[in-house]
């Protein structure tokens, strides 16, 4: 199941752990990326809180934690390459996966009508 | 081919396939008498130099044993003319506020008065050495004095920190105070709360003094949230900075509530003062109830930046603060004599928190800016501060008929008027606009900053503009918006007459080159 924040990311729930990205239309207004700054694996981060920085020409901007978690892994192909996610930035452009320490937060989260919607009126 | 342009660098215009200004190739690759000019490393040679330096006599004996280089070190040499003309060929491709309008939004690139700098290159100011004995300075440590003094004055502050060596250092010097002034008092705080209208640095400065930072959001019109930031403060926050006149060209009226309500929890207030530019001789921040502000004297006071010069930011402190500024400071004893207050003066220094600088800050700024601050008096620093708004304002009421124009009915703008990119044609964005802008002669505004504004431009034209020069700059913006709302793609182009022509700003972020290759 695919959740969206109204701040742009993405969160892909499996069993129990989360995968988060930044959507398409994020990677539209950002411009070209050009450096992603990652969280350490074993952070615990609050829901709303900064989890991860992307770079792009243009500005730097915040990517925050969805939901309160662990951070269990995170992309390394975004190192070497950025520009991932421009190209993939729902698939492999992903950024970091998380436990889901409260799945009540879920539902605080837009599903995919929703935001397009959210996307729309904007 | 052994033309003098060995690099094959030419001017993509020459080159251009769009049938502007396609005249014959030259044989040199150069356009009349503005040349081309390739690297250093593409036209100097190993065996070249511009020194004279004497004939190594092989049979002396040398010291270095086994740490001497045994193979050359590559590095190139040029003859002092060929120096001189490398670097005047390269200065002929840059453009500078001594070139024309330069409306850098939050940057203030106004005219560097001739005045400041036949002050600054007296030779009792220029050709001194920050070691030489106090005695033989006096003439300068009185210039920082004075120009200390009228920061206190303009500002309504009681002491000011001269040393800080730019704007983001000047803040790091406030927030160091803040810091020590909290620790005095065993009261370790870890949060600085810092809004959105802030300027970029302040989150940047809070977090490298080891706070913790937090966003409070700016209203519909551009301003701090005060209920908001009210609702955040608490007893573990340290300090709000707040930037005023803020990044989206507005006052913020609301300022004394805000440090009223910040001192009330045991936080100070810190005022990021670069744009106090729209405001000298008109509002003084220590009514406002600031704890710490920077002064960018390479703004509000006209000294050269931007590659023209170093910045220089002394910090005015409240009385709260005052005691933990950093050393070094200049005195004035009862016979007149200025001194110097360093590490070894153990009762004068106070609680200091240490010093930031090797010596006493940025002399030749000081010189120019006190110059400048003379030259004016008070009732021309005041009209600063009007003409600069004037100008900001005749400007957003020029562009808001078909540039958006987000806080246009927040009232007048300040010293910069804010524009954004909504209804531009045919997939046209700001950066467009920017390049369209050089293609018209003009440096072009900021560009997406601040970053609450989609596509924000941040046009700054300064009191130092006349009404034809605006006029001229306002029939060129005028033109280029036109054409980005109307979807024009040639725009997209752009510039098709610089130097260069549109630069791939991304490859040069994802894979710079940081060493000449070859």
């Amino acid at each position: 199941m695919r959740y969206y924040t109204d701040e742009h990311e993405w969160i892909d729930v499996e069993g129990d752990i989360a995968t988060v990205g930044i959507t398409e239309y994020a990677q539209g207004q950002l411009g070209d990326i050009v450096f992603v700054e990652l969280p350490e694996v074993g952070a615990l981060i609050e829901q709303g809180k900064d989890a991860a920085v992307v770079e792009s020409v243009k500005a730097a901007s915040d990517v925050y934690a969805p939901i309160t978690g662990e951070i269990t892994e995170v992309n390394p192909a975004l190192e070497e390459d950025p520009a991932l996610v421009n190209t993939s930035p729902e698939d492999g452009g992903w950024f970091f996966k998380m436990t889901i320490a409260d799945e009540g937060e879920l539902d605080g989260l837009m599903d995919e009508d929703g935001y397009k919607a959210f996307v729309e009126g904007l | 081919m052994n033309a003098p342009n060995q690099s094959g660098w030419k001017p993509a215009m020459e080159l251009s396939e769009d049938g502007m200004h396609n005249g014959p190739a030259t044989t040199t690759g150069n356009r009349a008498l503005m040349l081309e000019e390739p690297l250093l490393f593409e036209i100097g040679r190993v065996d070249v130099t511009g020194v004279d330096l004497p004939a190594i006599d092989p049979a002396a004996p040398t010291r270095l044993g086994g740490l001497a280089r045994s193979e050359p070190i590559g590095l190139v040499g040029l003859t002092e003319p060929e120096t001189v003309r490398h670097y005047t060929r390269l200065s002929r491709q840059n453009y500078g506020i001594d070139l024309g309008f330069f409306p850098l939004g939050s940057c203030t690139m106004k005219h560097n008065p001739r005045l400041n700098e036949k002050m600054a290159r007296l030779p009792g100011f220029a050709d001194i050495h920050p070691l030489a004995p106090q005695s033989t300075v006096q003439g300068a440590l009185e210039v920082i004095h004075q120009l200390g003094g009228w920061l206190c004055t303009l500002t309504g502050m009681p002491a000011v920190a001269m040393s800080p060596k730019a704007g983001a250092h000047g803040e790091l010097c406030g927030i160091l105070a803040i810091r020590a002034a909290h620790e005095a008092r065993g009261d370790a705080r870890e949060v600085v709360l810092v809004p959105e209208s802030a300027h970029g640095t302040n989150p940047a400065t809070a977090a490298f003094a080891n706070y913790r930072v937090e966003d409070i959001p700016a209203t519909p019109e551009g301003r701090v949230d005060v209920a908001a930031l009210k609702a955040r403060l608490g007893p573990d926050v340290a300090a709000v900075m707040i930037t005023n006149p803020n990044t989206c060209g507005l006052f913020e009226k609301d300022f004394r509530e805000i440090a009223d309500a910040v001192h009330a929890v045991g936080g100070y207030v810190y005022c990021d003062g670069a744009n106090f530019n729209a405001i000298v001789g008109k509002v003084r921040p220590g009514d406002l109830g600031v704890d710490a502000m920077h002064i960018n004297l390479h703004k509000t006071f006209s000294t050269p930046h931007g590659g023209g010069g170093p910045g220089s930011g002394p910090v005015v402190l409240s009385e709260a603060l005052a005691p933990y500024a950093p050393l070094p400071f200049v005195r004035k004893d009862d016979a007149g004599t200025f001194y110097l207050v360093e590490e070894e003066d153990r009762e004068e220094r106070g609680p200091t928190f240490g010093r930031m600088t090797a010596f006493h800050g940025q002399m030749g700024m000081f010189t120019r800016a006190l110059t400048y601050m003379l030259s004016h008096g008070a009732d021309g620093l005041k009209q600063v501060a009007e003409d600069a708004v004037l100008n900001a304002n005749y400007i957003l009421r020029s562009m808001e008929d078909i540039l958006h124009a987000p806080f246009a009915a927040s009232g007048p703008c300040m010293h910069e008027a804010l524009f954004g990119d909504k209804d531009f044609g045919g997939g046209l964005s700001t950066l467009d606009v920017a390049k369209g802008l050089i293609d018209e002669g003009y440096h072009p505004m900021t560009v997406y900053f601040p970053l609450v504004v989609h596509g924000a431009m941040l046009v700054e034209p300064t009191e130092t503009e006349s009404k034809a020069a605006i006029d001229q700059f306002i029939t060129a913006f005028r033109a280029v918006v036109e054409r980005a709302l109307a979807g024009d793609e040639a725009l997209k182009q752009a510039p098709y007459y610089a130097p260069r022509r549109r630069l791939d700003e991304t490859g040069a972020a994802r894979k710079p080159k940081l060493a000449y290759e070859g």
